[in-house]
């Protein structure tokens, strides 16, 4: 890695001011595309030493960090699922591929349930920081290598680990074979996004700002604010997307959203959702081919390759 | 950079590590409680001793002193709390009709043995809770050294009761890679600092099998109001719908567990007491007929039974 490529701005995707878009329209006439990113990760007890980012804080075995995530898979997995459920949404599932070899049963229970799994790299302990561009290349691939045996299906999105990227991480991903990312904050309306390889790929909405764990770890937010907020965005995109059509995402956490102090806050912002007309609720790769099909002109393609 | 970034040791079905095994809450085989209600309670009162010290350890609990030695303002918020706050949290325990355990640090036997004297009075049981404070089962501590505290810890509080402890909760909830097995060989039987599960579970140690109990951190009063600092009244509001939401699903699939810990220097003082109460009436009065209120070792007990 050298400095000048520390230093270069990305090209990812042009300017494109939100006022005066071309419209967007959901398939039959829905204002907002909704989808729902259960996090669905494993985190190391002791993952060897990456020198750019320390994953506990603690010295091992940091049983804080690692107990409350293993809370997420062991109990809270399934509580989260069953109100998916209740409001008939599909989870897409931001996938440590690891997870399909440690707990195979969590996997078997969203395929089930025609849930989709995207790539959120192998493991939440191991970054993308410090890695050469080939072995990127090796951990994207395996990755999506394993969770294409688990489930029958080659992953669409990427969420990189731990939201770790390099300069190469989004053109590695699409010459993978991936169609979106997660991984850009940057609007509330998918994107086209530049590759040097030039394939068609998409950037579409994912949420920090309504992430679970940021509300309640950053923020610290009461649970009740949490769904609050939630139904405040959803009004605001709502009523955009009558203009053109938007897209709403809400991450989530097992070991967060999923406490039981906190479903019913969760769960009420779901149903407040759920209970609208003209909502497309749906996955993230839905959305990421219908996009990508349908709406090329109204997300900013031009062809040009990252340059 | 080295290979090592991408090579996978315990890349393999269950946990990666071998203190337990992988298994979700709903799969199990429902647990009854006694009078088959859907909810175990689990109250527990930490009574602590921070010492006056300028000494920083590598991982500070909740509560740590934070300022240049001698940290006045903060020792003496945390002697607070077994000055008065005990004893207002012992009142409205007593006036609830609640059963709390009490996780001591050992010191305090040696510093307050008046205080000691006066917990031993209650029926409540106790747990282990650390030499002190700063006596932390946190990365490279020696074995020796580490091995000393638990042992201290029980002889101390032993002196006062008439109770075999067989409870143990770390500071900060935090181990070393042999608390576990330290903790085993000096007789205890359960723990509760590992918080991933909300029913007691089979932990192996090199010295020999014993239960996790797992408390609940997210419910911690520190964590709510110091950490998170939301309000008292979300406070109780966090505790009620966690209960309901508990209670729901007990009667759907097998007894559920609550455990709520409060810290006399927090909760004691006089504008948080009132919230111990409302808590306590929301539990233990408005939802009587479905809570089941235990010392963690009966919980433990009704668990194994199954």
């Amino acid at each position: 890695m050298t400095s000048a490529t520390q230093h270069a701005e990305l090209a990812l995707y042009d300017y494109n001011p939100y006022e005066h878009r071309p419209k967007i329209e959901w398939p039959n006439g829905a204002r907002l595309a909704f989808w729902l990113a259960p996090n669905i990760e494993f985190y190391e007890l002791n993952p060897p030493v990456n020198p750019y980012r320390k994953p506990w804080p603690q010295p091992y075995p940091a049983i804080p960090g690692y107990s409350i995530r293993d809370y997420g898979n062991r109990v809270g997995h399934q509580r989260q699922m069953a109100v998916l459920d209740k409001y008939g949404v599909r989870g897409s599932i931001s996938l440590s591929a690891a997870l399909c070899e440690h707990h195979p049963e969590i996997i078997a229970l969203c395929a089930e349930r025609d849930w989709e799994f995207f790539s959120h790299g192998i493991y939440n302990t191991r970054y993308t920081y410090g890695l050469t561009e080939q072995q990127e290349r090796e951990m994207i691939e395996d990755a999506m290598a394993t969770i294409e045996r688990a489930v029958g299906l080659r992953p669409a999105g990427y969420l990189a680990p731990a939201l770790s990227h390099s300069n190469h991480t989004i053109d590695l991903f699409a010459e993978a074979g991936g169609l979106y990312t997660c991984d850009l904050f940057h609007d509330d309306q998918p994107t086209w996004v530049k590759t040097r390889s030039g394939k068609p790929f998409v950037s579409i909405p994912y949420s920090l700002e309504l992430n679970d764990t940021i509300a309640y770890v950053v923020q610290k937010m009461e649970p009740r604010r949490y769904g609050e907020i939630i139904r405040r965005a959803f009004d605001q995109l709502y009523a955009e997307g009558a203009e053109s059509g938007t897209v709403m995402c809400i991450p989530t956490h097992n070991y967060q959203v999923s406490c039981p102090h906190r479903l019913r806050a969760f769960e009420e912002a779901l149903e407040y959702i759920t209970g609208h007309s003209d909502v497309w609720v749906t996955t993230g790769r839905e959305i990421a081919e219908y996009t990508l099909t349908y709406l090329e002109d109204q997300v900013g393609a031009d062809g040009a390759v990252a340059g | 950079m080295s290979d090592e970034l991408l090579s996978y040791s315990h890349r393999h079905y269950g946990m990666d590590h071998e203190r337990y095994e992988w298994s979700m809450l709903q799969d199990r085989a429902p647990v009854a409680w006694p009078e088959d209600k859907p909810l175990a309670l689990w109250i527990n009162i930490a009574v602590q001793h921070f010492p006056l010290s300028g000494e920083k350890p590598e991982v500070a609990p909740p509560g740590a002193l934070t300022m240049p030695y001698p940290d006045l303002r903060h020792y003496t918020l945390r002697d607070y709390g077994n000055r008065v706050g005990i004893y207002r949290l012992l009142k409205v325990m007593a006036e609830c009709e609640a059963q709390p355990s009490l996780a001591i640090s050992g010191a305090l036997a040696q510093r307050y043995p008046k205080l000691l004297e006066r917990l031993a009075r209650t029926p409540y049981e106790w747990l282990g809770h650390g030499w002190n404070m700063l006596a932390m089962h946190a990365g490279k501590v020696d074995l020796e050294v580490e091995s000393n505290w638990i042992s201290q810890t029980r002889a101390a509080l032993e002196g006062f009761t008439d109770q075999t402890l067989a409870g143990w909760l770390s500071p900060g909830r935090i181990q070393t890679e042999n608390t576990p097995e330290l903790l085993v060989s000096n007789g205890f039987t359960y723990q509760s600092d590992w918080v991933n599960d909300e029913l007691p579970y089979a932990f192996k140690t090199r010295a020999g099998n014993m239960t996790c109990l797992p408390s609940c951190l997210e419910l911690d009063d520190v964590f709510v109001l110091t950490q998170n600092l939301h309000s008292e009244d979300s406070f109780v509001q966090q505790v009620v719908d966690a209960a309901d939401f508990l209670i729901k699903e007990g009667g759907e699939h097998g007894g559920r567990l609550l455990s709520l810990n409060f810290h006399p220097w927090l909760v004691g003082q006089p504008h948080r007491i009132r919230t111990v109460r409302e808590i306590l009436d929301a539990l233990l009065v408005e939802r009587a007929g479905a809570i089941w209120h235990a010392p963690p070792s009966h919980i433990i007990a009704a668990a194994a039974v199954q």
